[in-house]
């Protein structure tokens, strides 16, 4: 390990070296095509080819993920390491920018957006999110994540008529970056206690000898900053506001990508790192998000709040996954992340359709009757919701299921009970927008439009990918096991990990 | 195809048939006829299906008949495994031959969004079919769940004044029940780590299931709640009658008719298929509840203003009945709790739709808008006295034959449940005579009533099949239990040796 390593710092970066980031670069390209292609079109005119291209981007992208997945290993001095617990995020973060971007598609024009820096920035900010999935050192990781914030941070003020939007952007920021520097301040103490911001080397010298407090100091820090990416309690408070004040396209990605990568980099910290003290803390924050989120989800009459909350419960529930043991754990928390992400942008693709010019129509009052009048759309964001309460044959169920059952076999039953309530609960607020659709009589004054091509194909994508996640789950399990050995097995060889005892 | 082939295939073809005309249905051209047509076609081809199960079945053997047993997903290890026994084979069959009828009543009644109506209900009769069928518990918790949507949404929109109430009330009642099944369920995985329900069983038998001693309790119960929540069973009742009221006919025949025995299968099937030694030792206040549940349903039954809701009532007190047979561990108790359950079925199910077809014509269940009714409709004055006399429980009628059943087999099990049981039956023959007296004999009290007309063509063809097969139940009642008895023996052998157990403890 050591000679390779010292070989490798003496080398140049080698052609595969680039192989190991290639979806990073081929984002990064198409991001600067679009920027470069954006002056030339005329604003007024349809700026549906920058979409093109930054849909062709990300599905490159996505290609060059699966292609990567020939090159496993460590690039650009031990700073990247790609494996198949890379590729997965790569390929689930890859995606979730190209079906946003789809949807996008026929926001831009009916909310009087330019499309150029829009489609740029969400191929930056996923050009971070890939990075935080396969960075194995802090300092990139903590880049990485700057790259997609930052991204995020603007995207979310892209409805500049509305004073919303501009607080969402705002408050984000402020927030966002207030949470970034307590995350430096964990890798600066972590680099104290353990002399390395590599994850490997700090993994060996956790498991070395006897933990320095100043390393319980710096995973707690850590994960508070990663805690407010992912909107779990108590960092949660941020997301109903910044959320209702967003592009709704841009709170599905929000609320799955960059969100997605942060629980790939708490993986990697505490899982591959073998953080210190991160039981209780896991088990505390996971608890809060599950029961906060639900209940202020249950109050609300906005949808675009509702689903907010709804996240917050759902960071929750993958967080238990956290608190399991590292074999079930990671495996269960990888397949979440999948199956939320599908789900919760198609949500919030039809979502962004409804809202219409102005993103006007967003509250329950205005889902009345939806099931008369778009038949179609109804049906559809039902099933999200019913695959987000956690009904079987959708994603939402095995993804409750892998992590309730880790939970279960490791033996963390109070957490499993407050889980199984919880969902029960959420089950309540999820209806009521099902009701509403339904069984409601709509008002003739919202106008519901045809649902354009690239919305559709969004739609059928995220629908096709939560149907198959929940009849056909093997597959994505299975490799979503197959990498978390990968990220294991980093730590057994060296010294056995001691399994968290639990409470019960 | 020869009956050989046809076996292994023929309980994926009763069960997703109506789902696939269902889906179909979704891309038909919104003529409402051609809809209609389509979907009695499809739910009578399913019936005739379905007619195959108990005509190949073998009636001597114990055990599963029809397996199908394929993996389906490797992690968890969950399979496609169906397969049914003498208990559930007739309540598929009970399943398939309600939902033509169903069909047939809500022909006219049903004339605004024809479509969804008839898509959801053939997504239901699936998911009904499944409950029965599914012998992995992954499967089983999967049709279960499923039941629920189409059924909440069949009320929601197809209901009455308060039908959103209902129907939410409906959902979140019997869902969050259902949550504490799923735990249990869970948990029996994790320990065994198979959803099968025969390799769970043995496990368990055989002892290799660690912590079972402390657990069996609570599972017990989460099993035990979600089903009695479904049943319902006394304290949890209170969303029957409004998500009976409520109800398009169609939906309050299938809730009362099917869905009601969900609760009452899974208590036979999984609280005393798993867990023979936590269903004896909680025996005897369940049936405390149930004989609450018998006359305390048939005493708020007696009262009630609104016809539909009578039938509501009864129904909380007959499926007390089963309860109290199934928790009786008697051979008769279990055969007559069985019975009861397809007895009530057929009967139940042809009362829903005959308060249906006085409320399309007068809008209104209240019986005191009624009186007389004989005079202008003499031929529904006629049927529904069969139909009462059957649910009553008149010998030789289908009703009588499990009553008896279930009442001797209480009384063996403890005379004092069985003679509580009995004044059941006698406050039944009360609250329903008295209202088929207060709306059929008399004078015309109303005169809007004088013009109402007889059956229609599809009102008789809906209610015939029932009245039929009431009477044949009551006159041959051997055809069924023929098949029901072995597996009820199945289900008892174990019992009686861990009631010997538990006793020698």
């Amino acid at each position: 390990m050591t000679t390779a390593l010292a070989q490798a710092m003496q080398t140049i970066p080698q052609g595969v070296d680039y192989v190991r980031i290639l979806p990073e670069l081929v984002l990064s390209i198409f991001g600067m095509i679009v920027m470069m292609v954006e002056p030339m079109i005329d604003e007024r005119r349809n700026q549906r080819v920058l979409g093109t291209i930054a849909l062709v981007g990300s599905m490159a992208a996505v290609a060059a993920s699966v292609y990567q997945a020939g090159f496993p290993g460590f690039a650009f001095w031990n700073m990247v390491r790609v494996d198949g617990f890379s590729i997965f995020f790569h390929v689930l973060v890859t995606t979730i920018a190209a079906v946003v971007i789809l949807a996008s598609y026929e926001y831009m024009s009916v909310q009087k957006i330019r499309a150029g820096e829009y489609y740029g920035l969400i191929l930056f900010g996923t050009v971070g999110m890939c990075l935080m999935s396969s960075a194995v050192e802090l300092v990139l990781i903590f880049i990485a994540l700057e790259i997609s914030s930052i991204s995020t941070y603007v995207l979310a003020g892209f409805r500049r008529r509305e004073a919303a939007s501009a607080e969402a952007s705002l408050k984000y920021f402020l927030l966002g970056s207030f949470a970034t520097a307590f995350f430096l301040y964990g890798i600066a103490l972590m680099f104290g206690a353990t002399g390395s911001t590599n994850i490997d080397k700090i993994s060996q010298s956790l498991n070395a000898g006897n933990t320095p407090v100043l390393a319980y100091v710096a995973v707690a820090l850590m994960f508070i900053g990663l805690g407010f990416k992912v909107a779990s309690a108590p960092f949660h408070v941020w997301t109903p506001d910044v959320y209702e004040g967003s592009p709704a396209p841009i709170v599905g990605l929000m609320s799955t990508g960059p969100k997605a990568a942060a629980f790939a980099v708490l993986l990697r910290v505490l899982f591959e790192a073998n953080a210190p003290g991160r039981f209780w803390m896991i088990w505390i924050s996971a608890a809060l998000s599950m029961t906060l989120g639900n209940i202020g989800a249950l109050v609300q009459t906005n949808v675009k709040r509702l689903l907010a909350y709804s996240s917050i419960a759902h960071a929750g529930y993958l967080l238990v996954a956290f608190a399991a043991a590292p074999e079930d754990g990671i495996s269960a928390a990888m397949f979440y992340t999948a199956a939320y992400a599908a789900m919760n942008v198609g949500a919030f693709a039809v979502v962004s359709h409804f809202a219409n010019a102005g993103e006007k129509y967003t509250t329950l009052d205005d889902y009345a009757g939806l099931g008369r009048r778009s038949p179609v759309l109804a049906a559809t964001l039902t099933i999200f919701l019913l695959s987000l309460i956690g009904i079987p044959v959708t994603g939402g169920f095995f993804a409750k299921f892998y992590v309730f059952s880790a939970a279960l076999k490791a033996n963390l039953v109070g957490l499993t009970i407050i889980g199984v309530i919880n969902s029960a609960v959420a089950a309540y607020y999820y209806l009521r927008i099902i009701v509403v659709m339904y069984m409601r009589e709509g008002r003739e004054d919202v106008p519901v439009l045809d649902i354009p091509a690239g919305l559709g194909t969004a739609l059928v994508l995220t629908l096709a990918a939560t149907i198959y996640l929940g009849v056909l789950p093997g597959r994505v399990l299975d490799f979503a096991q197959h990498s978390a050995t990968d990220l294991v097995q980093v730590i057994r060889p060296s010294a056995p990990v001691a399994r968290q005892t639990s409470p019960q | 195809m020869s009956s050989e082939a046809l076996n292994s295939w023929i309980l994926t073809l009763v069960t997703f048939i109506p789902m696939s005309a269902g889906i179909l249905l979704m891309f038909f051209p919104r003529r409402d006829r051609d809809i209609r047509v389509f979907s009695l076609v499809t739910a009578l081809l399913t019936f005739v299906l379905s007619l195959h199960l108990p005509v190949h079945f073998h009636r001597t053997q114990s055990g599963f008949q029809y397996e199908i047993n394929v993996p389906w997903i490797s992690s968890p290890n969950i399979h496609y495994h169906m397969g049914i026994d003498g208990i559930s084979m007739w309540l598929v069959v009970l399943t398939t031959f309600l939902t033509p009828l169903c069909v047939l009543i809500s022909w006219r009644s049903i004339h605004e969004r024809v479509k969804e109506f008839f898509i959801l209900l053939l997504i239901l009769e699936t998911a009904l079919i499944g409950v029965f069928t599914s012998l992995d518990m992954f499967l089983f918790y999967f049709f279960w769940e499923a039941t629920l949507i189409p059924m909440a949404l069949l009320i929601g929109i197809f209901g009455h004044e308060r039908r959103v109430y209902a129907a939410v009330k409906f959902f979140l009642y019997t869902m969050v029940a259902s949550v504490f099944m799923l735990a249990a369920i869970i948990w029996l995985y994790a320990k065994v780590g198979s959803f099968d329900f025969v390799t769970i069983q043995s496990a368990i038998r055989a002892g290799q299931v660690p912590n079972f001693q402390g657990a069996s309790l609570w599972l017990f119960l989460g099993f035990f709640v979600a089903f009695a929540v479904k049943v319902p069973l006394f304290p949890v009742h209170t969303w029957l009658p409004d998500a009976h009221v409520e109800a398009p006919t169609a939906g309050s025949v299938l809730l009362a008719g099917v869905l009601l025995k969900m609760g009452t299968y899974g208590m036979l099937r999984f609280n005393l298929g798993l867990f023979p030694a936590e269903a004896h030792r909680n025996a005897p206040w369940i049936a405390v509840l149930a004989l609450i549940g018998i006359i305390y349903g048939a005493l708020v039954a007696m009262v009630q203003p609104n016809m539909k809701k009578l039938i509501a009532y009864s129904s909380i007190s007959h499926l007390g009945f089963v309860v109290l047979g199934i928790f009786s561990f008697t051979t008769a108790g279990l055969n007559g709790a069985m019975f009861v359950m397809l007895a009530h079925g057929v009967s139940t199910g042809a009362l829903f739709m005959l308060a249906g077809i006085i409320h399309e014509r007068r809008h209104t269940y209240e019986i005191r808008e009624f009186g007389g009714l004989a005079t202008p409709m003499p031929m529904y004055a006629a049927m529904y006295l069969f139909i009462v006399l059957a649910s009553v429980g008149l010998p030789l009628l289908n009703g009588f034959v499990g009553e008896f059943l279930v009442l001797s087999g209480a009384f063996q099990a403890h005379p004092v449940w069985g003679i509580l049981g009995a004044t059941g039956v006698i406050w039944s023959a009360c609250y329903l005579l008295w209202m088929y007296q207060r709306v059929f004999f008399g004078k015309v009290s109303h005169d809007e009533n004088n013009r109402l007309p007889d059956l229609t063509g599809f009102e008789k063809a809906a209610l015939w099949p029932g009245a039929v097969i009431a009477l044949v139940m009551g006159v041959a009642p051997l055809i069924w239990l023929g098949a029901i008895d072995p597996a009820v023996q199945q289900v008892l052998t174990p019992m009686a040796q861990m009631a010997s157990k538990v006793v020698g403890q």
